[in-house]
């Protein structure tokens, strides 16, 4: 797989970007996880998340400006989350409960950082917890003077700011305070410290230094000139605060920690000898998409007690309030994408993985293979991500190098290649004509799920359209490009172009939406073309009326998702025969039956999960117009009739939307059948009815057996050749118990085996299992 | 894999002789590996139970086919 291809697709989705209120706080507080954990009642979980980047909880939770709040989406449903409020209630309740563990630095150093606010304070924290020792001196009485008068006790008590400067002795940050550092070289001149230490930090606040001027480069306004990136100053090893306030912006708790933090971290950077601007962007904003209108909206949680706090069942009702801020379009409408636990970013990456593994287990090899490849998720990613992209490109991958696992395709490949033999195709022009102006092209689903609507409706076909009506039934290839074999996709094409070719190139017409797009593209000259809308223009034969009554919901094939032309036409088409239909969440958003993309051989759960997901959205009958989906309800057990089935009932009269799923085994029967039915009675060759292998044999199988032999992939006529073998070599096993033989054959890569017994009116099958591996013994 | 007792007591239909646990070959991908498992004593039949065939055996195809 081409990196640079697996790069941009991970880029395209959006899942991993931060939510709006974690990239508007300068802190990367992730409110996302702490409302969650709050919402559950879980505070102090919400306070190890909180207190992980915060470095004073006590204080900023009373007094923080709270950018995520103006970033909040719930804004657009109902008013922002009250996120100041809730960090506050989580502090409140579970302050302390968090243990700080201090880093061990390989070589700790020295680090003097001058001024006690709550910028140098941060800093002092930072690097205390980095493992460094950190003095910090302070000309006023106290530190966090500033902060001491900023604020009414209502709003930040006395005793919050105390409980956190008693914190930072427990680090082992000693403050000095009474203490006013100078320039020179005094007991507490600027030379001292930078002589006895690796670094200091001037967190002077927002006030000129021309107590510095001769020590250090000031700016026009007589402050320390500092970079604004890396909080250098003129001399090395002197780093210094302050820089909110050159930026014109007003003083805050907020940007005063943001400001120590920064120069926190570049000392530390400048301590280990690493750059101090590489990989430093603070790269703001975020592109994550999220759905707001899925959310009905909320107005805040307004706090009973006066001056705004929430208790802890207020904060609880608060923190639900938030979404939360996800995408996860794709995920949340695939059973597939559901199913491995995590969102397109990370399956790309997984399957990148999976695909560069030279030694060692290929875990996502099935992942890789449960895919549909039914478009969906691009339909519904804001960026158009289309997961079946990536896994037919892996697929292709894993087939050119021989990874590809064999029992993932083997058996839907043999079935395309019987689909494609003599024994089952056709291509011929209409009877009594030399020539075919279009053929019609019914798709080997129809053909084996419901041969009868074939022949009825190339009748049909032929009665209406003049020019000669050939027919070819054959395979449109689409197992072999599901599986990502692509010589085998192309010769499969180049079979179809012959064919085309020897009938005089005539328009093709197809009943099947994945036959449709899989020869779309055959050769230049090719034109194929939807049934439905052709014959909503030929319209149905005379009086003919849906045979069910009730109202019907609509299932498109998921490979018809946007050919809006045959959706309408279906719809068209039904209505034509009096039949009330209502949509299921509309065409573009249908999902797939679980055939695609041969997810029903390489992992049969997922196929059946993204069925039953698709079966529970309407009681009502489905009405569909693929004879694959058809099948696939019928197998799950919903009732859903074909259009062809309203249009033509069955002759003995039975529920439309009854007609049970064929099987694999049934499949092959019927298509056999219809060649044969369409040669003698069409064309009037003489040929004699396809040997049935349940019938010569006399197998009788009662159908728990054979459903579970379909669940097992085992055909009927494998079971026949089990038999067959045995009883002509007598090779078998006996169980004396029992009385009944047990048997095996090697067929292609399978050993199948049966367990049967003779009776009188022929071999009863009691189970069929097989296996890959070969056994024999050694001499 | 190793096979449960009753799937024993099976007989070879053509050699009429109880099956009997031996060491036989099972190979897949390409690899080969030596088991124990019933088989005739006399043409060397080897029986795989259904149980064996859709538990362990399954496994290791499994692993040797993401290998
Ligand atoms: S829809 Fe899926 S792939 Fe697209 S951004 Fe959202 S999670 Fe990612
Ligand atoms: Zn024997």
């Amino acid at each position: 797989m081409d990196p640079a291809q697996v790069k941009a697709w991970e880029a395209r989705c959006t899942e991993e970007q931060p939510p709006a209120c974690r990239a508007a706080c300068p802190l990367r507080v992730d409110v996302r996880a702490m409302a969650e954990k709050m919402k559950a009642g879980d505070f102090v979980g919400a306070y190890a998340v909180y207190a992980t980047v915060v470095p004073f909880p006590a204080i900023l939770s009373h007094v923080c400006d709270h950018p995520c709040e103006a970033a909040c989406r719930r804004a657009e449903a109902g008013g922002a989350l009250r996120i100041r409020a809730l960090e506050q209630a989580c502090v409140e309740e579970a302050y302390g409960t968090a243990r700080r563990v201090i880093q061990k630095a390989r070589k700790p150093k020295r680090i003097a950082v001058v001024g006690a606010g709550l910028a140098g304070l941060t800093s002092a924290f930072d690097l205390a917890m980095k493992g460094h020792a950190v003095t910090v001196i302070e000309a006023d009485a106290h530190a966090l003077e500033t902060l001491r008068h900023a604020y009414d006790e209502t709003i930040l008590p006395a005793s919050a700011i105390e409980v956190e400067i008693g914190g930072l002795a427990k680090l082992g940050v000693t403050v000095n305070c009474r203490a006013r550092v100078t320039a020179g070289d005094g007991p507490l001149g600027l030379d001292t410290l930078v002589a006895g230490n690796d670094a200091v930090l001037l967190a002077l606040g927002a006030r000129p230094a021309s107590a510095f001027a001769e020590a250090l480069r000031l700016n026009d306004s007589g402050r320390i000139a500092v970079d604004p990136e890396t909080r250098t100053t003129s001399r090395p090893g002197v780093f210094a605060t302050g820089l909110h306030e050159r930026l014109g912006t007003a003083w805050s708790p907020l940007r005063s920690i943001t400001d120590g933090r920064r120069a926190a971290a570049s000392i530390d950077r400048f301590l280990q000898g690493a750059s101090l601007t590489a990989g430093r962007d603070e790269e703001t904003g975020t592109c994550l998409y999220v759905n707001v209108t899925a959310h009905a909206p909320q107005p805040p949680v307004a706090a009973a007690q006066p001056g705004g706090a929430y208790t802890h069942a207020e904060a609880m009702a608060e923190a639900a309030r938030c979404f939360p801020c996800r995408c996860l379009e794709c995920v949340n409408a695939c059973a597939y994408l559901a199913r491995y636990g995590a969102y397109p970013k990370r399956y790309v990456r997984e399957i990148y993985n999976n695909d560069s593994i030279v030694m060692g287990n290929r875990k996502a090899n099935r992942m890789i293979d449960s895919c549909t490849l039914c478009g969906l998720c691009a339909e519904l990613c804001p960026n158009d991500l289309a997961m079946g992209e990536v896994c037919l490109e892996a697929r292709r991958s894993m087939v050119r190098r021989g990874k590809m696992p064999p029992s993932h395709h083997d058996f839907a490949l043999r079935d395309m290649a019987f689909a494609r033999s003599d024994e089952v195709t056709l291509a011929r022009h209409q009877p009594g004509h030399d020539a075919s102006a279009v053929a019609f092209f019914p798709g080997c689903a129809l053909a084996g799920s419901s041969p009868d609507h074939v022949a009825r409706l190339y009748a049909h076909l032929c009665g209406r359209l003049s020019g000669g009506v050939g027919l070819v039934l054959d395979c449109c290839g689409a197992p072999s490009h599901w599986s990502g074999r692509e010589t085998l996709h192309a010769e499969v094409r180049t079979g179809l172009v012959a064919t085309w070719e020897r009938l005089g190139r005539p328009t093709l017409i197809t009943a099947c939406a994945s036959c449709l797009r899989h020869m779309d593209d055959l050769h230049p000259d090719i034109e194929v073309r939807s049934l439905w809308p052709l014959l909503a223009e030929v319209g149905w034969p005379e009086g003919a009326r849906a045979a069910i009554a009730g109202p019907l919901a609509i299932h498109d094939p998921c490979a018809a998702r946007h050919d809006a032309a045959s959706q309408d036409a279906v719809r068209k088409l039904a209505a034509g025969l009096g039949a009330t239909v209502h949509e299921l969440g509309g065409a573009a958003r249908t999902t797939c039956c679980g055939f695609g993309g041969l997810v029903t051989f390489a992992n049969p759960e997922v196929a059946d999960a993204i069925v039953d997901r698709r079966i529970g959205e309407s009681d009502d009958d489905y009405l569909v117009w693929c004879a694959m989906c058809r099948d696939s309800f019928a197998r799950r057990g919903k009732r859903a009739a074909h259009l062809l089935d309203l249009a033509f009932p069955a002759a003995d009269g039975g529920d439309p939307a009854e007609r049970p799923d064929p099987g694999f085994s049934g499949r092959r029967d019927n298509r056999r059948r219809l060649k044969v039915r369409l040669a003698r009675d069409l064309w009037g060759d003489d040929v004699s009815e396809p040997a049935d292998p349940s019938r010569e044999r006399r197998l009788i199988i009662d159908p728990a057996v054979r459903a579970d032999m379909e669940r097992k992939l085992i055909l009927v006529e494998d079971v026949d050749r089990v038999v067959l073998h045995a009883e002509t070599t007598g090779q078998k096993l006996k169980d004396p118990r029992t009385g009944r033989s047990i048997a095996s054959a090697r067929l292609g890569s399978l050993t199948c085996w049966v367990e049967y017994e003779v009776g009188p009116v022929g071999v009863v099958v009691h189970r069929a299992y097989g296996h890959r591996m070969t056994v024999e013994s050694s001499s | 894999m190793t096979p449960d007792a009753a799937t024993v007591d099976l007989v070879c239909a053509a050699c009429d002789r109880p099956l009997e646990i031996g060491r036989v070959v099972a190979s897949y991908m390409g690899q080969t590996f030596p088991v124990d498992l019933p088989r005739c004593p006399v043409c060397g039949f080897v029986y795989v139970s259904e149980e064996l065939a859709s538990g362990k055996m399954l496994k290791v195809e499994q692993a040797l086919e993401d290998k």
